[in-house]
């Protein structure tokens, strides 16, 4: 809508009047002095980033901005949300305007490099899908010759569709919305025979927005690889570690089993790896500048990994993900920590 | 310091600063400065920032492929197109629905305009019904709506209605047969816009009119087409739209997207012009009605011949800046999906990153649009202005 346009002008104004020394630490003093987590999310994506029935936001997404606030305050409700459309995203991060992007976003060499953002380690390895409706009877994406689709501008989709058509010689007329909630209406509606997005988005929207579930399928190929992964602005590598290695020990609890309930069990644990995490010995959470409780307060207060996909997006939740390529390396996943010593 | 020095020093002050010319140049220059040193101030604090997050400027990415696909292209296009060419077609897309929608809403304006001067109740009254409420509801609620009610109320493709022999209207738009191609229509072409050319060329021929009855004129813009087109041997096939796969294939299509911002504009900006046609029609006085019935006209040729000449002097200034309003407000389009400029732009700006190029584009484009109507129509409005 407009606003993504008003919002890319404030946007570049703000990149205008900014002025800020730059020295390692500036967003991390910033967000320590200011006592809170400016969080950008996605404006409404159900097991990702939306808010419930009484207004708090909940979601994978929303999870990570929680364990990064554990960390540094060692209180999760520490953030403050916003949602940002596709369009608004990176001009918030690049301006300041949010502190960390935690909002279902690909990491590409483009993003990572020129668009001046850094990101942490994937929480969501994706990969674009189609849904259709069940009645057209389709069975694979190389049938799609010739179809109408929709897509949200601004992303990744665009472009994965584009080059997947134009290498298996097809056509597709595209019809390309920036509200996300008017892309799904066109395609409920019957404006377009596709809806392309990453799978778990389109699980997502499936479950939440499809007038019955039922009726719909995502068919099988996935044609692209899709890392969702949070990220800062270049020029503070102080608070990317940090939003790095939360990450991390999300996925190094899950990996020595401790979970929001037996946490405080593990604080006695002998295995000095568990005791280093937990900070019971003392020198992790030095390391990247924060209490060395950290990784404590992470998982009390959030969960680890395995609890944040299951409750947002796996059996736990309506979405009914299969863990796939997000379970742990030692269960066949991608899911994969460097050691924290 | 006694009283008389005192009176002395302040009138060499107000010598000075009680001058109006000197104290209005300094105060220019001043302002000018301050301008200045803004805007410098905000370039050179964007570029550091920019350098600073080590983000790429610069408009490079112009000549680099796109990647993405747009839905509607006046000429060829593809994903293997640089962002210039996408640019070219957002550009051509906008240009498209503002022209066609300049022309409508002048219609529909016009017809309105004069209806809510209608003697008879019923037509003025939903006249001044239309206008009322349209005026009255953003812009962009009436775009989704127009949308809505294209993309629900419309049956699918294999369900859709044909109002006429091969025209076709379902949720995937409009599609309307058209002649296969062939040079006698692009012959067709050239003639017609010669025939204009030369009928307006001999009007405007202000030294020694050239006497041309109305009749010869429509002759001529009918007949010199007709004529190349028989002359070339007359190619009557046509390019019928036919459901083949998902959708419909062959004749033109017209978008859902582009019906429904073009009804939208139209229908919106139409409701003011309007106003502005009512109001330049009274505003035209009353004994000039009357002297005309006194000499016989039929209220038609009363309308014609005295009232809308004089009217057009006051409608043509508001009239220009509805002009500009539509064009802008076709910018509306991203939110139901028709690629116009901005939304192509948004998706550059998305896929590249380059904010400050893409929104310094948007602005350029739209700028140099809206001067060139604006010059175009204080032309006109000084052409037909008392002299």
């Amino acid at each position: 809508m407009k606003r993504g346009l008003m919002v890319a002008a404030v946007a570049v104004l703000t990149l205008a009047v900014t002025v800020g020394p730059a020295r390692a630490g500036t967003t991390f003093d910033a967000v320590k002095a200011r006592g809170f987590i400016q969080c950008g999310t996605n404006v409404g994506l159900a097991g990702f980033s939306s808010p419930d029935s009484s207004g708090r936001w909940t979601g994978l997404d929303v999870d990570i901005c929680r364990a990064v606030a554990a960390a540094m305050f060692g209180d999760a409700e520490k953030v403050k949300y916003t949602p940002l459309s596709t369009q608004q995203r990176f001009t918030a991060l690049q301006s300041g305007e949010v502190d960390l992007l935690s909002r279902n976003t690909t990491w590409t060499l483009t993003r990572d490099t020129a668009n001046g953002l850094h990101f942490a380690p994937a929480t969501f390895y994706d990969g674009q899908g189609f849904m259709v409706a069940k009645k057209l009877g389709l069975k694979s994406a190389r049938e799609l010759d010739g179809a109408t689709i929709c897509v949200q501008t601004g992303t990744t989709t665009e472009l994965n569709l584009a080059d997947y058509f134009r290498s298996h010689k097809m056509t597709f007329q595209p019809v390309v919305i920036e509200a996300l909630s008017e892309v799904n209406h066109a395609f409920f509606s019957g404006r377009c025979d596709v809806l392309t997005s990453d799978t778990s988005q389109l699980a997502s929207i499936r479950a939440a927005d499809a007038p019955n579930p039922e009726d719909y399928v995502i068919l099988p190929e996935l044609i692209s690889k899709e890392p969702l992964a949070p990220a800062v602005r270049h020029g503070d590598d102080q608070w990317f570690d940090l939003v790095r290695w939360v990450v991390f020990a999300t996925l190094e609890a899950e990996e020595k089993g401790i979970t929001s309930k037996t946490v405080d069990a593990a604080l006695t644990s002998s295995d000095p790896a568990v005791q280093r995490l937990l900070g019971v010995q003392p020198g992790m959470g030095q390391a990247v500048g924060v209490g060395d409780k950290w990784v404590y307060n992470i998982v009390k207060q959030v969960g680890n990994y395995g609890e944040i996909f299951q409750r947002n997006v796996g059996k736990d939740s309506p979405l009914k993900l299969e863990r796939g390529f997000n379970a742990l390396w030692t269960q066949g996943g991608l899911m994969y920590s460097p050691p924290f010593r | 310091m006694s009283a008389r020095d005192r009176v002395r020093v302040s009138v060499a002050r107000a010598s000075w600063w009680g001058d109006p010319r000197l104290r209005g140049v300094l105060i220019q220059v001043l302002l000018a400065a301050a301008v200045v040193g803004l805007v410098g101030w905000l370039a050179a604090n964007a570029a550091d920032n920019l350098a600073r997050g080590s983000i790429a400027t610069g408009f490079g990415f112009l000549s680099r492929p796109a990647n993405f696909e747009i839905g509607e292209c006046l000429i060829p296009c593809s994903a293997a197109d640089s962002y210039a060419r996408a640019f070219l077609v957002g550009l051509l897309n906008t240009l498209k629905v503002g022209a066609a929608g300049l022309v409508l809403a002048t219609v529909l304006g016009t017809l309105i305009g004069i209806a809510r001067l209608s003697s008879n109740w019923l037509v003025s009254r939903l006249a001044m019904v239309y206008v009322e409420a349209v005026r009255n509801v953003p812009l962009l609620l009436q775009l989704f709506l127009w949308y809505a009610v294209i993309t629900e109320a419309l049956p699918g493709p294999r369900q859709a209605l044909a109002p006429l022999p091969g025209v076709f209207l379902s949720n995937r738009g409009m599609m309307l047969p058209v002649p296969v191609s062939d040079p006698a229509w692009l012959a067709a072409g050239g003639a017609l816009v010669a025939a204009v050319v030369a009928v307006a060329a001999m009007r405007c021929w202000k030294a020694r009119p050239f006497p041309l009855p109305w009749f010869a004129a429509t002759g001529l813009v009918v007949g010199a087409p007709a004529l190349a087109w028989l002359v070339l041997g007359a190619p009557a096939a046509l390019d019928i739209p036919h459901l083949a796969g998902f959708n419909f294939r062959g004749g033109v299509t017209l978008s859902p997207e582009l019906l429904a911002l073009l009804l939208g504009l139209v229908i919106y900006t139409g409701a003011f012009i309007a106003e502005i046609v009512r109001s330049g029609i009274l505003a035209v006085d009353r004994g000039q009605t009357e002297a005309a019935r006194a000499l016989g006209l039929s209220s038609g040729l009363i309308l014609r011949l005295v009232v809308l000449p004089q009217a057009l002097r006051l409608i043509v200034p508001p009239l220009t800046s509805q002009y500009l309003n539509l064009l802008k407000n076709s910018s509306l389009a991203v939110a139901i999906g028709y690629p116009d400029v901005v939304s192509v732009l948004d998706t550059a700006i998305n896929q590249t990153g380059q904010a400050i190029e893409g929104v310094t584009l948007i602005m350029g484009v739209f700028l140099v649009i809206s001067l060139s109507l604006s010059a175009l129509m204080n032309w006109y409005n000084a052409r037909i202005r008392l002299r």
